[in-house]
Formats: C-alpha cells, sequence, structure tokens
C-alpha cells in the first residue's frame, strides 16, 4: 500500500481530471492572451509541440532537460514535506556544478571514468548540503525562518560560484571565464545511442526512491509529521533539530546532484555568470504535483518540453522567451481554482 | 427574583428578543434540529439542556450565524432575519461565548475589543474606552483594559469574551458551556455577572451539562433530546418545585419519560434519522447512573486502596523548570507515586500545570531535580526512552499537539510509535499492520470513525480523545499524566475516559491527572495535590475535608 497519511482517497480518474482541466485552462487562457497580442496561439503551441516532442531531436532534448528539473523536484519534496522551505536551490545547485565541474577534469587522468563521476557526483551532493547547513542550524537551533536564510545563502552561492570560476578555477586557455573543460568521453555515458545522458536515469530513480522514502519508511514519516504539525513531532519525542539538519542536507544533496549531473552530462564546463536559475522554476511544480513523486514526472515532461519548444516557438511567432513562465504561472492560477471549486462543490453536497 | 414579570407560557404577547419557529438543520446522516421552536426573552437567563447530539451546539452555530436552518425561520424582535454571517449575528445584537477562548493572547483586552471593527476607520481607542468601561459597570468586572490577555486568568479571559459579545449591543447572549473550565470562585463570580445582565433586560441562553448549575442560574429550563424540543418548565413553575422534582422532570425530558433505559430504547420513538448515530452510544453504556450522578454534580468516590508500603513507582525531588514565554515553570515541585494510584492535580489554570505534565513526559527538559522511575533516575531520558519504560502523556492540547490533524486515525494511533517494531521493520513501514491493528484499536476503544484512514481532524473532540486515550493508556503503561482529559468533551465521553482512569489505576498504572474540575478530581482521585505559581502548594487525602483544604490552597495559602 502507498497510503500516506494524509492523503484522500479518489479515483485516478477523479484525479487525472483534476490536472487535465487546468492544464487545457491554461493553455486555452495563454492562446487568448497571444490573440490579445496578435500572434497567432495555434501556431504557437504547434511550433512548441513539433520542436520539443514530435521530432526525435526535440524529444531527446526535452528528455535531457529533465535530469536536473527532476532531482531539485526530489529535493524539494523532501523538504517541502518536512515543513521546510528550502528556497536555495539556486546556490546549492550552482556551487555543486562548479565543484564538480573544476574536480572533473583536474581528476580525469588519474580515476577510471566511472569512478571519476562518481566521486565527482559525491562531491557535487556533498557541497550542495554543505551550503544548506547554516540555514539548517539556523532554523534547528533558534527558529529562524528558512525562506529568508535560504534565499541569501543562494544569492551569496551564485555570486561565490562566479567568483570561484573568474578568480580560482578558471582555465587559462580561454578568453571567457570558465573552468576546464571535461572532454566528452569522459562525460555521463549516453543512453542507447541518444544524445540522452545517463543522469536522467539517476533523476528518475532519485525520485521514485524519495517517493518511496516518503510513504513507507519510518524516516519519511518522521518527515511528514514534522512538516505536518511541527508542535506533535515535539510530544512524539521526535529528535527535530536532528529530523531538521537531515531533511535539509538531504534536499541541497539531492538539488546539488542535479547541478553536478547537468554540467557532467551536458556542457562539460561551467561559465562565469551562468545561472539557469532552474531552483525556483521547479518549485510550483512540485506543488502541482501536490509532493507526489510520481506527478512531478508527469509535470517536469510537460514543463520541459515547454521550456525546450518554447524557446524556438517564441522566436518564430515573435513574443519573448519567458512567455513559458506566464503559461506555468496560468496553469499554477488554474490548479488552484480547480481544487477550489470542487472543494466547494463537495461542501455543498455533503450539506 | 423576576419569575412574576416573565408568564409561563411562551406566547404571552410579548415580543422574544429571539425565536426559532420550526427550526430543522440535517448534516449528512443526521437531523441536527428537527422543527424546533423556542423563544428567548429579554431578562431571563433560559437553559438549554440536554445530553450531547440532541442539538444545542448546532442551535448556538445557528443563532452566531456559523450555519443556517435548512427549513424553518429565525425570528429576531419578532421579524425573520437572515443571520448568514458571525458579523450579520453581531448586528443583531447576538453575543457568542464559546467554551474555547477566542482571544489573540499577545493583544491587549482592548485591542482584543477593536479586533471586529471596520477596515478603513482608524481604530478609535477614544470610544473603545468609553464603551468598555460601560459595559465593565454593567457587568461589575474590573480588568484592565490595556494588560495583555496573555496575562489574564481564564476566568478573566472570559470576562474579556462576554464583554466583546455584548460589545455591538447588550440584547442576547449565547454562553456555551462558560462554566467547564472555572474555579468555583470564578463560577460564582459569572452567577453575579447574568444576574445583573438579566436585570438589565439582556436574554441569555445558557447552555450546560450540570443541572445544578441549572437550576441555581436558570429562569427558564428547555430539554432538547435527539434534536427534538422535548418540553420546557417555566419559571413560575420551576420555581414552585423542589429540587427533587425538577430533576425528576428534567431527567425524565433528557432521557424520554420513563427514565429508563437511556436514550437508545425512546429513540425508536422519537426520531428515525437521529437515533441511529444516538442508539450505539447510549445502548452499550453500562454507567448511565454515574452519569446522572455527574449530572447533578455529585461526588462517587474510588474505593482507596492504594498499597504504599512498597516504593514509589515514580518520584519526583525538587524538580523546576526553565521559564519559558508566558508560561509559568515548575519550583522545586516534590512529591511521591504508586502504583494504582491516582493523584489529582488541581488549579487554576496557568499555575505550572502544563510544565509538570511535559517535564514527566520527557518533551520539556528539567532544570533541577531528579525524576526517579521505579528507583533509576530518568531525568536524562527523552520522550522515547520514557514511553519504552512505560511512561504516558495524554495532553489537554488535542489536536495541536496530540495529534496531526491531517494524518489518518491509524497514523495517529502509532504517532510515538514511528521505527518501531512491530510496524517498521528496519526502517520500512508495514501499513498493512498499522491499519489492520487501527481496526482493532477502533473496535475495541468504540472510537467513531467512518474507517481507520480518516483523517483525525475530521472525527469529533470525544474521538479523538478515544484515539488518544487508546494510544497512551496502553497495555504496557506503567506512569501516565493526563491533563485535563474531560476537558470540551459531552458527558458521555467524560464517563469514558474517567472510566478508562479509573480501569487504569486498576490494572495498577500510577496516574497523574490535572484537571480544573474540582468534581472529577474529587472522583477518581486518591490523593490531590494543588499547583499554585509553579509550586506544589501541598497534596490532600481525598476525604470528607478535601474541597476546603484544596479551595485554599488553591487561594495561595500553604497547607
Amino acid at each position: 500500500m502507498t497510503t500516506t497519511p494524509g492523503e484522500r482517497g479518489a479515483g485516478p480518474a477523479a484525479t487525472l481530471l483534476r490536472v487535465l482541466i487546468p492544464v487545457v485552462l491554461a493553455l486555452v487562457a495563454g492562446g487568448l492572451i497571444l490573440l490579445a497580442l496578435g500572434k497567432d496561439p495555434l501556431g504557437y503551441y504547434g511550433y512548441v509541440l513539433q520542436r520539443s516532442l514530435l521530432r526525435w531531436g526535440g524529444v531527446q532534448e526535452t528528455l535531457t532537460r529533465m535530469a536536473p528539473l527532476l532531482l531539485i523536484a526530489a529535493g524539494l519534496i523532501v523538504a517541502f514535506r518536512a515543513g521546510l522551505w528550502n528556497l536555495g536551490g539556486d546556490g546549492q545547485f550552482l556551487l555543486a556544478a562548479v565543484a564538480s565541474a573544476a574536480l572533473a577534469p583536474a581528476l580525469a587522468p588519474w580515476l577510471p571514468r566511472g569512478f571519476n563521476l562518481i566521486v565527482c557526483m559525491l562531491v557535487g551532493s556533498l557541497v550542495g548540503a554543505l551550503w544548506s547547513l547554516i540555514p539548517a542550524v539556523l532554523k534547528a537551533r533558534y527558529g529562524v525562518n528558512e525562506i529568508i536564510t535560504t534565499l541569501m545563502m543562494s544569492f551569496l552561492g551564485t555570486s561565490l560560484a562566479n567568483v570561484m570560476i573568474k578568480l580560482v578555477l578558471r582555465d587559462p586557455d580561454t578568453t571567457v571565464p570558465q573552468t576546464r573543460s571535461l572532454p566528452v568521453d569522459d562525460r555521463l555515458p549516453r543512453l542507447f545511442g541518444t544524445t540522452i545522458h545517463g543522469g536522467l536515469l539517476l533523476a528518475v530513480l532519485a525520485v521514485i526512491l524519495v517517493h518511496l522514502m516518503m510513504t513507507r519508511t519510518a524516516f519519511g514519516l518522521k518527515l511528514q509529521v514534522l512538516g505536518a504539525n511541527r508542535a506533535a513531532a515535539i510530544h512524539a519525542g521526535l529528535r527535530v533539530e536532528r529530523l531538521t539538519i537531515g531533511a535539509f542536507a538531504l534536499s541541497a544533496g539531492l538539488i546539488g546532484l542535479g547541478g553536478a549531473v547537468e554540467v557532467l552530462g551536458v556542457w562539460g564546463t561551467v561559465r562565469a555568470d551562468w545561472n539557469p536559475a532552474l531552483g525556483l522554476l521547479v518549485v510550483p511544480l512540485v506543488f502541482l504535483a501536490r509532493f507526489n513523486g510520481y506527478a512531478v514526472m508527469g509535470f517536469t515532461l510537460f514543463f520541459s518540453a515547454l521550456m525546450v519548444g518554447g524557446e524556438s516557438a517564441a522566436r518564430r511567432v515573435g513574443v519573448p522567451q519567458h512567455y513559458v513562465l506566464v503559461l506555468v504561472a496560468l496553469l499554477l492560477l488554474f490548479l488552484a481554482l480547480v481544487e477550489y471549486l470542487d472543494q466547494t462543490r463537495r461542501k455543498l453536497k455533503a450539506a | 427574583m423576576q419569575s412574576g414579570e416573565t408568564a409561563d407560557s411562551p406566547r404571552s404577547g410579548r415580543v422574544a428578543v429571539a425565536a426559532l419557529r420550526g427550526v430543522t438543520k440535517r448534516f449528512p446522516g443526521i437531523v441536527a434540529l428537527d422543527a424546533v421552536s423556542l423563544e428567548f426573552h429579554p431578562g431571563e437567563i433560559h437553559v438549554l439542556l440536554g445530553e450531547n447530539g440532541a442539538g444545542k451546539s448546532t442551535l448556538v452555530s445557528l443563532l452566531a450565524g456559523m450555519q443556517q436552518p435548512d427549513e424553518g425561520d429565525i425570528l429576531i424582535d419578532g421579524a425573520p432575519a437572515t443571520i448568514d454571517s458571525p458579523r450579520r449575528s453581531m448586528d443583531l445584537g447576538i453575543g457568542a461565548v464559546f467554551q474555547r477562548v477566542l482571544l489573540v493572547p499577545s493583544l491587549t483586552v482592548i485591542e482584543n475589543l477593536m479586533l471586529g471593527g471596520s477596515w478603513l476607520k482608524p481604530l478609535a481607542r477614544a470610544a473603545a474606552l468609553r464603551r468598555f468601561e460601560e459595559l465593565s459597570s454593567l457587568l461589575g468586572t474590573r480588568i484592565d483594559p490595556h494588560a495583555p490577555v496573555s496575562g489574564l486568568s481564564l476566568g478573566e479571559q472570559q470576562q474579556v469574551e462576554i464583554t466583546r459579545a455584548l460589545w455591538r449591543d447588550e440584547k442576547l447572549l449565547l454562553l456555551d458551556e462558560p462554566t467547564s473550565m472555572l474555579t468555583p470562585q470564578g463560577v460564582a463570580d459569572l452567577g453575579r455577572m447574568m444576574q445583573r445582565l438579566k436585570e438589565k433586560g439582556v436574554a441569555l441562553i445558557l447552555i450546560t451539562h450540570k443541572l445544578l448549575e441549572a437550576y441555581d442560574f436558570g429562569d427558564r429550563i428547555s430539554v432538547l433530546r435527539l434534536g427534538r424540543f422535548a418540553g420546557d418548565i417555566g419559571p413560575q413553575r420551576l420555581q414552585a418545585m423542589s429540587e427533587a422534582e425538577r430533576t425528576d422532570t428534567v431527567i425524565g425530558l433528557m432521557f424520554g419519560t420513563d427514565g429508563a433505559p437511556a436514550a437508545g430504547a425512546t429513540a425508536a420513538t422519537a426520531t428515525t434519522a437521529a437515533s441511529a448515530t444516538a442508539t450505539p452510544a447510549a445502548a452499550s453504556d453500562p454507567s448511565r447512573e454515574e452519569e446522572l450522578a455527574i449530572l447533578l454534580g455529585k461526588k462517587l468516590r474510588r474505593a482507596n486502596t492504594v498499597d504504599r508500603s512498597k516504593p514509589a513507582t515514580l518520584s519526583v525531588h525538587a524538580l523546576s523548570t526553565a521559564p519559558d514565554f508566558a508560561e509559568t515553570p515548575l519550583h522545586a515541585v516534590n512529591f511521591d507515586l504508586w502504583s494504582g494510584e491516582v493523584l489529582g492535580i488541581a488549579g487554576v489554570d496557568g499555575n505550572g500545570q502544563k510544565h509538570l505534565a511535559e517535564v514527566l513526559a520527557g518533551q520539556r527538559p528539567s532544570w533541577q531535580g531528579r525524576i526517579e522511575l521505579a528507583g533509576s533516575d530518568i531525568t536524562r531520558g527523552r520522550v522515547p526512552e520514557r514511553r519504552q519504560r512505560g511512561v504516558r502523556y495524554v495532553t489537554d492540547d488535542r489536536l495541536g499537539e496530540g495529534t496531526v490533524g491531517t494524518f489518518s486515525v491509524a497514523a495517529n494511533l502509532v504517532l510515538k510509535e514511528i521505527g518501531s517494531p512491530p510496524y517498521w521493520r528496519r526502517g520500512i513501514s508495514d501499513w498493512e499492520l498499522i491499519h489492520e491493528s487501527a481496526r482493532e484499536q477502533i473496535r475495541r476503544n468504540d472510537i467513531r470513525t467512518p474507517s481507520e484512514l480518516t483523517p483525525v481532524g475530521k472525527l469529533s473532540g470525544g474521538n479523538v480523545q478515544k484515539v488518544l486515550l487508546a494510544r497512551e493508556l496502553d497495555a504496557e503503561a506503567n506512569v501516565a499524566i493526563l491533563n485535563k482529559p474531560t476537558y470540551g468533551l459531552d458527558l458521555h465521553n467524560q464517563r469514558l475516559a474517567l472510566d478508562r482512569i479509573v480501569a487504569a489505576a486498576g490494572r495498577g498504572v500510577a496516574l497523574i491527572v490535572i484537571s480544573t474540575d474540582l468534581d472529577e478530581l474529587l472522583e477518581v482521585s486518591d490523593r490531590i495535590g494543588v499547583m499554585f505559581q509553579g509550586r506544589l502548594a501541598g497534596i490532600v487525602d481525598n476525604d470528607d475535608g478535601a474541597l476546603d483544604k484544596i479551595r485554599r490552597l488553591m487561594a495561595g495559602a500553604q497547607a
């Protein structure tokens, strides 16, 4: 049984409907906005679909883009279920990316490829986890609001990553400041002759493991108690301080792994001022999925397709690239709206 | 008394302040109110009696604007009114005081009273203070309007609530079990306050579980049974009756005319829909005599059979706690507790009871002193270690910390066992086993829930308490601390909770029962200690003179 203590029972069809209706509504509303701007909505959606899911190259790109998103989502699920607002994902992600980008080329001549990659991913996770330590300890010991501290640490983290690239880890052979490039042969292996790297498998596995941990283990249940009612956690004698720090470390570690995977699988290097800012982008997706690991995979696929397709579609139709974010925002709004209407309907039915 | 000016018949020609005309309110599976007609007159204290589920709370929530009737009309000053929000209810001059204190502790008294004002207008502090003075003199209360609410006693907080209820207009005041958390002195103060309001022509509705209170305060007694109006006793008739006659009449109305055997049997003739929910409770209830005794405020006393020749099960030496925000810490508390003994802890709320319970349970660190369980020092042990050794704690904050409201009943039943066998093996949850054992617990403890997967927050207060009692008073319990175990429960569930305490003592569990209800402590305790300003002011044997000694200790005198 996969019952989590708080989940309410509803048929899978009803659940699917509660997600599909908002998606359709968001696409329609987004289309109306495009119309109002004098652009062709069907053309836009058509390009998105064509670019991201209907062409094999697009599919590969979409799936590759999913890997870091999924790892970040896994990390956020851990934190959010424990009631901890880890909004420092960007800093954790970027520092881990820089650490593994610097380490991998340095170790490559001495270590076998697989071993090197594992070491670099572990170091990436560790760096991410360490960057969450200060907010974690402040939260656990003194109850300092982690929303503020993680965001602040995130700003510091992205700046520190840049400084490191420009001053310490810079590849002297390039004009643009960046770390030494990891040779393509030393990067994460491609899957079955595609351009998709092995990080995707790792990410899917991480999401599934996190989901199972949350729903089927004592540790997961303890984190959920902490998240749902901190006073009850204290009352039940849970080690709230340790759980807080542990949840933060696991969350940031997974996000850090996302950074390492992105560098080791796709880029092989980190340029100065590179910041994909995925940490905050994934937050709404995790909420849309209601912290459910399996649902998060669906939303991540949807979002990744929008990102991959949206860039070129925006260029072709002539709207800003960030139009994708408008769609995500609309989706969030409609999801909340449908949820609200559904609850009202239930109440009326019950009365 | 003013019985002369109020005629016995509600249809005496005078316009009632508020009236219900054939009001029906249904909830899924229950008819909470079934064509009830009632009138509330100015200058009259109208007592509503009835078992839990009789519809009293529903009636209050209709008048307070929290729910709307499905059928029938509510008349205010003779005209039909739609009370579709609490604000509307206040606009109509209806004020309600509920069992729970609903004030913001960090704000001052006057700030709390100004909370209901318009968003746009600036706060009119001077006008508010004038109104406060006006109501203070009306009520005869003396509260500093600039004192923070957190510093007030429960009785004073209730006075603030009453002031707030009357803030807009002093027309109709609803009091939902106002005495349940007051000291005897507080009850007397409340009685005087009600008397003053009555003389000013306010209509009062008083809901209570205690018959003697109904006689003391009430001018008219109406009884609800299973959502229906069962009958009333008007002022003149009430005056003319002896206490025994009143009791016979009220009991007859509450449980059906023949009195026995409880509501279940008469339910068949009463209503059909509502009886479905009420029957199992009453039919499986062997303790109706005792229930009636509580109703009448009589004291049942447990036979005192504790063997104190053996070493104490729990010894507490000079135990102190560090001060915490707005909470009274403990100062050098000493006592011994033997197996099978019930130590009652009396005292006005906020005198260190919470710290005592928490430090014994292990969820609050001690500052000084020592706690010994069966001779070994457990002062440093945390909740899991103490629980392992049989220490149990039933908190009074059932939904705030005792349970996780969004979690299932099953998960809450094992909330303090997370990670331990047999429900967890190597950290992996065995939900099948957890659910199976939850079904067993639900059956054995008569927990009314649709299923073991229902979120515990959806259960009634009595059933949440049954979940807690099932979790804490299990077979492995050695020492149990119960903080206000009957707080906010209806009569039937109060009885069940007290029965479980007595049964646990019979099994040899050493129990500490913290309560502000002296009647209840006198009933279950072997000895009663009184907390005053963080100290255990004294422990008295529960004999005939106990009540006087306890009252003196509660007021701050030394034993």
